[in-house]
């Protein structure tokens, strides 16, 4: 497990893996499974409605979060298959790569998970995931009219008085 | 130096077939790979659905904090995935090597039964020696 720095940390995008956009979608749940926000660039294919799709992504990582901690070949006591671990607890993953994408995938300290879908070239996203994060930290957490596990909604005149009103969410977001 | 901690095969229902452990901390035991094998066959599903485009076959790499999981699937639904160290590199060649096997010494073999669990000798010598051949190249570079 991660931990990140504290939130003194400014955002500064991370180096580049590749050029263009590549990224498919975004999808970030709070620990209870609600889907906080989502985005798509780049989907040509829908094969179930919104909320079944946030349903399944949600269902797909936990279960193969039960998976991986099971699997895990270096810890000697696993516990049982299916049992819910705590964020951190247990061997997680970070990646999965198909034929036609690559899911990177990031659990914070406190539930919070952040998916970003690519083309299934792309590198480690790892530190992607990180800067998201922090973004998250910087304009929805410290956002004083943000009710916790209410979905995001990217409204640059919320912040405007005292932030760059470029630094919304999906302008900083494009740059991947 | 462990590069390969397991090699698991599963039918196309997502029934275990063939398991084995090439040293992994804490054997799980029958029941637990059973479960674990139909688990895979489900996410693997379920990942397909869930592309952004059309023409997705499966997860095919998965990265964990402690291993990598690489996943083969053949065109009648077999599936083999082998557990290994992460960063491990040359697995989809050892898995289209264990596939190949497969096909040579389960497949033609008189005895077997089709989706049911592998008994077959000459496949398990076999297959170790493509697992020490592995390993040996591995030690090589």
């Amino acid at each position: 497990m991660q931990f990140f720095g504290g939130s003194d940390i400014s955002p500064s995008p991370p180096a580049p893996t590749a050029s263009g956009n590549n990224a498919h979608m975004i999808y970030v749940f709070n620990r209870n499974g609600v889907c906080l926000l989502y985005r798509e660039w780049n989907r040509p294919l829908h094969t179930l409605n919104a909320q079944q799709d946030h349903k399944l992504m949600f269902g797909l990582l936990f279960s193969l979060k039960s998976l991986t901690a099971k699997m895990d070949p270096t810890s000697l006591d696993k516990g049982n298959l299916g049992v819910p671990q705590l964020p951190g607890q247990g061997c997680s993953f970070h990646s999965f790569r198909t034929n036609t994408y690559k899911l990177s995938f990031m659990e914070t300290p406190s539930g919070m998970k952040i998916i970003l879908i690519t083309h299934p070239k792309t590198g480690d996203l790892r530190e992607s995931l990180k800067y998201i994060y922090n973004l998250y930290v910087e304009y929805v957490v410290k956002n004083p009219i943000y009710t916790p596990g209410a979905p995001i909604r990217c409204d640059p005149s919320v912040y405007s008085s005292n932030q760059d009103p470029n630094a919304t969410g999906d302008v900083v977001l494009k740059k991947f | 130096m462990a590069a390969i901690y397991s090699l698991y095969i599963i039918n196309k229902s997502g029934g275990l077939i063939f398991y084995k452990d090439y040293g992994s901390a804490g054997r799980m035991d029958t029941n637990d790979s059973l479960r674990v094998a139909s688990l895979w066959h489900s996410m693997h599903a379920i990942s397909q659905q869930l592309s952004p485009t059309v023409g997705c076959l499966g997860i095919e790499l998965l990265e964990a904090d402690t291993f990598d999981l690489h996943c083969f699937q053949s065109l009648t639904g077999t599936k083999l995935f082998v557990v290994c160290e992460p960063g491990t590199q040359h697995m989809e060649g050892l898995l289209k090597v264990i596939y190949e096997l497969y096909t040579d010494y389960v497949l033609k073999n008189p005895f077997y039964e089709m989706e049911m669990p592998i008994r077959c000798e000459l496949f398990d010598i076999n297959l170790s020696q493509a697992i020490q051949k592995d390993r040996v190249a591995l030690l090589g570079r």
